[in-house]
């Protein structure tokens, strides 16, 4: 028996996931239940296959890293222009095409061309609609240091999502000012969460009054426990910092075997049917311009995100510094 | 004892040593390229806080987890609590359960507004804390006993009970009895299990992060995660290492260089179970309310999810499932058979080199398992190309992972055994492999199938691996709850997480009834 389940097993664990014909290898940072259908349709409209390694944007970027030139990955689509900026950092990111990058706001890019924006994340300030009144909500995140928010929030500084922010705070008012809002709030003593989804969860139970998370978790969440939850979304004034605008997007890497396979799933990201998915599915911005957001939002141009440079979103060093000298970290 | 080992075993040995510390070197790799500012970071006030926080968590964890399982252990193997087989497997299974499943459920059931906390209020029973230590201490707790639970019942399972039988006639009441001989000789047991306890505690990032208290574990993640910078986090992965090499050489302090088998011919049997009588009640509310708290609770939230939920048609959970149970199957075959060189090296042979080798098994067991995962992706690409990408590469990455869990256990059941008994065979003119097989294997079985039965386990619910170095496309049932659970999709979750705990508590019942049967095949033959 030996000598036949021997060649068997070696064949089972060395396969390669080899295929016919033009095969994309996407590391996608972005979850299965989200993109795999506009993968999908991609492979049906194109007719090239595509592999998927679905992880955490920051473990797929991690990996990119460890993996440097010898990487079998095409492309890279992530959640956060942080791990982007990264990768591009380091050097495995190839320019993409011009047209390619000018369907999307330059707000929405890597200056130097290395990657794209495919949808919008804003920054909101979410509440329990049973404790808080929205008109008792403050206009300007500088707010929440108020002694009237003590015992009341919810935060997950160890979360990308809001050291984005923080690194917007510090880019706009400077590192002195950034961190005397860490501290401000530090002293109301929020409760600190894994997530922006454990924040919801949060909210929902009464735990806690307001947390700062982005926009899209409060739908996911109704749409898993039901319209009723206690919970809405509160929009900062224009400009802002707890408005930021982060995006999720996608690079070329510089490793790929087939960049003009990889343009043409960039291309594809970028037509109408996949910005009305990110609309309708994940309650995210489009970021194509006449691609409609989901109703309930208000519109990306009344948002008013600040204007910065999303590629300097980078720093995080600095940011994790700057909470590490807080107290936060 | 003063013999040598043998060329084979030595250059065995060092094999899997050498792959065992692959993450360790990988920091050190990593290491070279930090800056002044970083080492500075690494000494801060903060840092050296945090790691005492973490270590005072792993000490506190260890002895309640240890006060919890030796009567579970002593119940399910030495006496006759109705259900003994049922109740064992069930007491494993928190194993499987992974922590992100597990800390959402604490919460959703005892945290403010949680399922369980109204309820509880209005019968007037004291709401269990979940958050900071209290709720660290209680989740940890209820994740890692059963590793304590698993080497104890083998240690029980291969004690040689004339010994006890001895102390007996020798007028020792039976409760004397069991704590001058019984627990004494459950040291080696006790010190495999604790270790693993203790050294995951230090690498846990999912449940301490949940119930909000400050882990050392957490800088890691967050140097890798948001900063990506990778020698600040290799510094911070070496000082985990330098915590592990410290709490070793402590545990090989405590553990002593006794044997603990006896010098005369002979082999272990089964004792004849005591009778528990009106005890039995107790004994039963006790497994009931661990299995409760362990298995039930999370059962029940993972029900109601998914009862809550909208049904969505889930798309094929067959799949997945098999691909664990392929993948964990292997595995725990995979590192029962590698930990035995070490194990034999470590048990056996006295000596610098040969506990070295044995010792370096646990290196990079305190890592938080993204280091461990991206460690591999280095090695894989940089060393091992034809590999990568592939489920060989992944079972490397769980044989690394896992070894520790699979070699305290295979040790301390060699460490019952006297090996006379494999001299005596070999006198007789049988070859080592056929001693192995024919004499110490048989009656090392309870210790190889518990080895077996935690790395199968706990491989079933394995995720930083899994994600970044199974072949594409291979889903499991852990990174089908991870997928869904992400995005805060629980009622998503739920029916792939009750289906992990199923395919595994029926994986642990089959290891568990193999163990049965080769006590019974010992006291027969």
């Amino acid at each position: 028996m030996n000598r036949l389940l021997t060649p068997f097993l070696l064949a089972l664990l060395l396969a390669p996931a080899a295929r016919a014909g033009e095969t994309l290898t996407i590391y996608s940072g972005r979850n299965e239940r989200l993109v795999a259908p506009l993968y999908k349709a991609f492979t049906e409209k194109t007719g090239i296959q595509v592999k998927v390694r679905y992880g955490e944007t920051p473990q797929i970027a991690a990996t990119l890293l460890e993996e440097g030139a010898k990487s079998p990955a095409d492309v890279f689509v992530a959640q956060d222009a942080g791990a982007l900026g990264a990768v591009a950092r380091a050097g495995l990111l190839q320019p993409l095409p011009k047209e390619l990058l000018e369907k999307v706001d330059a707000r929405f890019r890597s200056p130097e061309g290395t990657w794209v924006g495919l949808s919008g994340r804003a920054r909101v300030v979410a509440y329990n609609t049973k404790k808080v009144k929205p008109e008792a909500l403050p206009t300007s995140i500088q707010g929440f240091t108020d002694p009237a928010w003590k015992g009341r929030i919810g935060w997950a500084p160890t979360n990308g999502s809001f050291q984005a922010f923080v690194t917007a705070l510090r880019l706009m008012k400077g590192d002195e000012a950034a961190k005397q809002w860490l501290v401000g709030v530090k002293a109301n003593g929020p409760r600190t969460y894994k997530n922006n989804a454990a924040i919801i969860e949060a909210l929902a139970r009464g735990e806690i009054d307001v947390g700062f998370v982005n926009h899209y978790y409060l739908y996911a969440a109704k749409k898993d426990k039901g319209e009723g939850l206690p919970v809405a979304n509160h929009f900062l004034a224009p400009g802002d910092a707890g408005t930021l605008v982060n995006v999720a997007g996608m690079g070329v890497l510089k490793s790929s075997k087939q960049p003009e396979a990889a343009r043409k799933l960039v291309a594809f990201l970028l037509e109408q049917q996949a910005q009305q998915h990110f609309a309708k599915e994940t309650f995210e911005y489009p970021l194509v311009a006449g691609v409609e957001a989901a109703s309930a939002l208000p519109a990306l141009s009344k948002v008013g995100s600040p204007e910065l440079d999303l590629s300097k979103l980078e720093d995080l060093k600095g940011t994790l510094k700057l909470l590490q000298e807080a107290g936060v970290l | 004892m003063s013999r040598r080992a043998s060329r084979p075993l030595l250059a065995a040995g060092l094999a899997v040593a050498g792959l065992a510390l692959l993450p360790a070197a990988y920091l050190v790799v990593r290491a070279t390229g930090a800056s002044r500012e970083a080492w500075e970071l690494l000494f801060r006030p903060r840092t050296l806080g945090l790691l005492g926080s973490t270590l005072g968590l792993a000490l506190a964890v260890t002895v309640c987890a240890t006060v919890l399982s030796l009567p579970l252990a002593w119940l399910t193997t030495r006496t006759d609590l109705p259900g003994r087989r049922i109740w064992t497997a069930l007491l494993c299974l928190p194993l499987a359960l992974p922590t992100f499943v597990s800390g959402y459920v604490l919460l959703a059931a005892f945290g403010t507004g949680g399922a369980l906390e109204e309820p509880l209020a209005r019968l007037g029973l004291p709401v269990p804390p979940v958050y900071g230590f209290p709720g660290a201490l209680l989740s940890l707790t209820l994740s890692t006993y059963p590793y304590l639970f698993l080497a104890l019942r083998a240690g029980l399972l291969s004690q040689d009970p004339a010994l006890l039988e001895c102390a007996r006639s020798l007028g020792l009441t039976p409760v004397r009895a069991f704590w001058r001989v019984t627990v004494p000789l459950l040291r080696p047991a006790f010190a495999s299990g604790a270790l693993l306890v203790g050294l995951y505690v230090l690498s846990d990032f999912g449940a301490v992060a949940l119930v909000q208290y400050d882990a050392f574990s957490r800088i890691i993640y967050m140097q890798y995660e948001g900063a990506y910078d990778r020698a600040y986090a290799a510094l911070l992965g070496l000082a985990l290492v330098a915590v592990t090499v410290v709490v070793l050489v402590l545990e090989a302090r405590v553990r002593g260089r006794a044997s603990y088998h006896r010098s005369a011919k002979g082999t272990s049997r089964a004792v004849a179970p005591v009778r528990l009588g009106r005890w039995s009640v107790p004994a039963l509310a006790l497994c009931g309310a661990v299995v409760a708290l362990g298995v039930g609770l999370p059962v029940g939230i993972l029900v109601y999810w998914a009862a809550r939920g909208v049904a969505s048609g889930e798309a094929g959970v067959w799949g997945p499932a098999v691909n664990s149970v392929l993948a964990s199957g292997l595995a725990a075959v995979l590192s029962v058979v590698a930990a035995l060189p070490l194990a034999v090296l470590g048990a056996r042979y006295p000596g610098r080199l040969p506990t070295l080798l044995e010792r370096s098994a646990y290196v990079g067991y305190a890592l938080p398992p993204i280091v461990l995962a991206l460690s591999l992706v280095f090695f894989g690409i940089n060393a091992a190309p034809f590999l990568y990408g592939t489920l060989a590469m992944l079972l490397l990455a769980y044989l690394v992972r896992f070894l520790p869990q699979a070699v305290g256990t295979v040790r301390a059941a060699l460490l019952q055994l006297s090996p006379r008994l494999g001299e005596a065979a070999a006198t007789l003119g049988h070859a080592p492999a056929s001693v192995l097989r024919r004499v110490t294997a048989p009656l090392m079985a309870p210790g190889l199938l518990a080895g077996a039965a935690l790395v199968f386990l706990t491989a079933m619910k394995e995720l930083p691996a899994t994600l970044l170095l199974a072949p594409i496309g291979f889903d499991t049932l852990a990174t089908r709850v991870w997928g869904a659970t992400a995005e805060g999709q629980f009622a998503q979750a739920a029916p792939s997480a009750l289906l992990l705990m199923a395919v595994s508590a029926l994986g642990v019942g089959l290891l568990l009834s193999q163990e049965e049967r080769a006590r019974s095949s010992q006291v027969t033959g």
